[in-house]
């Protein structure tokens, strides 16, 4: 099992994006993280998919998503040097001594504290996901609130362009 | 200046331009002003049917028949959602329907109105695409645009959601019915890629034991006789799975019959003993392959399809090639031409010898008569039944089916000379399929013979179009193996639990057949003795009875089996073959 991550252009149209959801659902695959919004064009949207599965898994997702009539191209970034980051919000209960070791975990991970009370600080934090992992293992779980992860988004590096 | 017309005129309109000769539907609230519409045209010759999922099955029958669209008109809701098991249907068998349903007005959409059902969401899982029309301008294109994605590539249902205020005859909109359509997102491959065919044509001519595994994509591109000019050319054996049948010619001698679960000793062992498969328009479904990790353990594979999604989806093809069937027939044709004149020693005469020898020892042990025990108790065999309609139809009527003992009887039995005149339902397996698909194959082809295989128990999930027959006094002939029960369930009963026969009998609750058939005003006849199933056939079929519906119930063996059958989880080799002997007991040669 190899954990990829999809990128797909679809078409901005209503009810695409259910299309590339109900695939996965009725085909029997696993959506791990979802992200879409509109393109530079704004009759495209790009959705990155991450998901596990072995190589004939992702080839198969890859053909039936190629297969949607709304999906333009489909680009799995793990065939090449690629970039990933994931957006995180934690709200972390940060009182008495605690308060001072949450903000220099935060400072370690260069994460920034964007809202703050007498009881608690609201973390943001960006990276690659195992980074974001990372960091709420290094926090007090009990001291953990709320946690909101945008999932992944991907491009890949150098001159390698995924467009219609 | 374009002509200004309401909604519901210009999806009358584009049908019309789509050169659609018939609009398969059954009328309601949402649907009405299209119904306007088309009462003041004759072009569009609207079918009204008795129940929607018959209006599907029946614009199936017709594509199927024809390679043509075939599209059904439903209203929202239960018009909808009782659409929605024949476009399941089309879609596991890729045949090209194109399925318009009224919607509740926009602005109710959303509001649990009455007769309002998702009908995008709820058929987004089987069908190919679908649309919900926003303004009525949009229809023209959108109408376009659905064909051109139901008939190309690999065909499929589109479903086209019409909600009742885009059909509003007070509201007009210029129409214009574009030419051609070219969608940046939808390019579907119609010729194989060069340097495949040659690697393909290198193994065919390579291999010592080929078998040609041929499905449904060689009957929908129309690829019959690419495929048995490449066959001759070869020598090779010929199989055909349950959507492919009629491929290749039935009675050829290079044909050995069909394979898989209920497939020919012959063509199953010629399966697992061969060194190379090539697969062609056929998709590797469970109820050939049997378990795949035992799958034909020798053969390299080639597999052709137009689907990319269809090829190493079961199993790894050694040589793919994504393409048009007919298309890479022909061109694979011209390839080995050329090859087999540069090098006369290929293929290997001596091999293609031993290996038809090793064939034909397999017919003679177990072929298609050895599953079929005299009959001597005066009970007819439903296998007979099949071969007197062979006979009395002289091989040369479209046969549709329903799903179970008789589908598999009438596969096996009936050699269908050329494509498109076996139409049942493989993929999804739709009992109640086979009379509303005869009735759209007798509105394609009037003069052609039409029979429905069935039995007792599928043909009453749709009798009810018994009553559209009479009204638009369409001819079919409708031969029904009446064993008194479910079949096939009962087959699996009796071989996998016991014999317990758990909810698949109602002898006591059948009504006269006979008596039904005469009550909507058709022929009916009840067969029981066999001494009278030649004469019956060949009433029904006569010229007396040419310009009549005619059921004929025949009371057939209600313990009969259907063999041979694979051996759940096993290779391709094992198969019982009647009702004390598999393949495991014997040598497997």
């Amino acid at each position: 099992m190899k954990r990829r991550t999809l990128a797909v252009l679809l078409e901005n149209e209503a009810g695409a994006l259910s299309r590339v959801i109900g695939l996965f659902a009725q085909r029997n695959y696993n959506i791990e993280t979802l992200t879409v919004a509109p393109t530079e064009d704004a009759t495209l949207s790009r959705v990155t998919i991450t998901t596990e599965g072995s190589d004939k898994k992702i080839e198969q997702i890859t053909k039936h998503l190629n297969r949607l009539i709304e999906v333009v191209r489909v680009l799995d970034l793990h065939e090449s040097a690629h970039i990933e980051r994931e957006m995180m919000f934690v709200k972390i209960r940060a009182e008495g001594p605690a308060r001072a070791e949450v903000k220099r975990t935060c400072d370690i991970f260069r994460g920034q504290i964007v809202d703050v009370t007498a009881s608690a600080y609201t973390v943001q934090l960006t990276g690659a996901s195992d980074k974001l992992d990372a960091f709420l293992r290094a926090i007090d779980q009990a001291a953990v609130v709320e946690v909101v992860r945008s999932g992944v988004s991907g491009i890949s590096r150098g001159e390698k362009v995924l467009s219609a | 200046m374009s002509e200004m017309l309401s909604g519901a005129e210009m999806l009358v309109r584009a049908l019309q331009d789509e050169g659609a000769e018939y609009l398969f539907g059954y009328p309601g609230g949402a649907a009405l002003h299209i119904y306007d519409a088309i009462f003041k045209q004759q072009k569009v010759e609207h079918i009204l049917v008795r129940h929607e999922q018959a209006a599907t099955h029946m614009a199936d029958g017709y594509a199927r028949a024809t390679g043509k669209p075939g599209v059904v008109l439903v209203t929202s809701g239960p018009g909808a959602t009782n659409a929605i098991t024949g476009i399941a249907t089309a879609y596991m068998d890729s045949t090209p329907i194109i399925v318009i349903s009224g919607q509740v007005p926009k602005a109710q959409i959303g509001t649990d109105a009455f007769q309002e059902t998702d009908m995008v969401g709820v058929s987004r899982p089987v069908v190919k695409h679908s649309f919900l029309i926003k303004d009525c301008a949009e229809i023209p294109r959108t109408v376009k645009t659905a064909f051109h994605i139901a008939t190309t590539g690999r065909p499929g249902p589109v479903v086209i959601d019409v909600p009742k205020d885009t059909t509003d005859p007070a509201v007009a909109a210029p129409y214009e019915y574009p030419r051609s359509i070219s969608l940046r997102s939808y390019k579907p491959a119609t010729r194989g890629n060069g340097r495949q065919i040659r690697k393909a044509a290198q193994a065919l001519l390579e291999a010592k034991r080929p078998v040609i595994y041929s499905g449904g994509g060689v009957v929908q591109s129309d690829g019959g006789p690419a495929l048995k000019a490449l066959a001759q050319r070869l020598g090779a054996p010929v199989t055909n799975t349950l959507m492919g049948l009629g491929g290749f010619p039935g009675d050829d001698p290079q044909f050995v019959g069909m394979l898989g679960m209920h497939g020919t000793y012959e063509a199953n062992m010629a399966m697992h003993h061969a060194d190379l498969i090539f697969a062609v328009g056929a998709r590797f479904d469970d109820r050939v392959t049997n378990h795949p990790a035992k799958f034909c353990p020798d053969a390299r594979i080639v597999h052709v399809d137009v689907d990319p999604a269809s090829i190493s989806k079961i199993i790894p093809a050694h040589i793919p090639i994504v393409g048009d069937a007919a298309n890479v027939l022909q061109e694979l044709n011209a390839v080995l031409e050329a090859e087999m004149a540069k090098n006369p020693a290929l293929p290997d005469a001596e091999a293609c010898k031993a290996w038809w020898g090793r064939i034909d020892e397999w017919r003679a042990a177990h072929g298609l008569h050895h599953a079929m025990p005299p009959s001597t108790n005066g009970v007819i065999l439903p296998q007979q039944v099949i071969q007197s309609l062979y006979r009395a139809t002289d091989g040369d009527a479209y046969v549709t089916s329903d799903v179970g003992q008789h589908q598999m009887f009438a596969a096996q039995y009936y050699k269908f000379p050329v494509g498109r005149r076996w139409i049942n339902s493989g993929g999804l397996g739709t009992m109640g399929f086979g009379l509303p698909a005869a009735m759209g194959v007798q509105f394609a082809c009037p003069k052609a013979t039409v029979a429905c295989v069935t039995g007792e128990g599928s043909f009453m999930m749709n009798m009810q179009e018994l009553s559209t027959c009479l009204q638009y006094g369409l001819p079919i002939k409708v031969v029904c193996l009446n064993n008194q029960a479910l079949g096939m369930v009962k087959q699996w009963q009796d071989m996998q639990y016991g014999g317990r026969l758990s909810h698949s009998t109602y002898s006591d609750s059948l009504p006269d057949f006979k008596t039904v058939a005469e009550a909507f005003g058709h022929v009916g006849f009840r067969i029981d003795n066999p001494a009278d199933l030649d004469a019956a056939m060949d009433e029904s079929f006569g010229p007396r009875l040419k310009n009549r519906l005619v059921f004929v119930d025949v009371w057939v063996d209600p313990d009969e089996h259907v063999y041979p059958m694979a051996i759940k989880g096993g290779s391709m080799r094992d198969m019982y073959l009647n009702k004390i002997t598999n393949s495991q007991q014997g040598d497997y040669m």
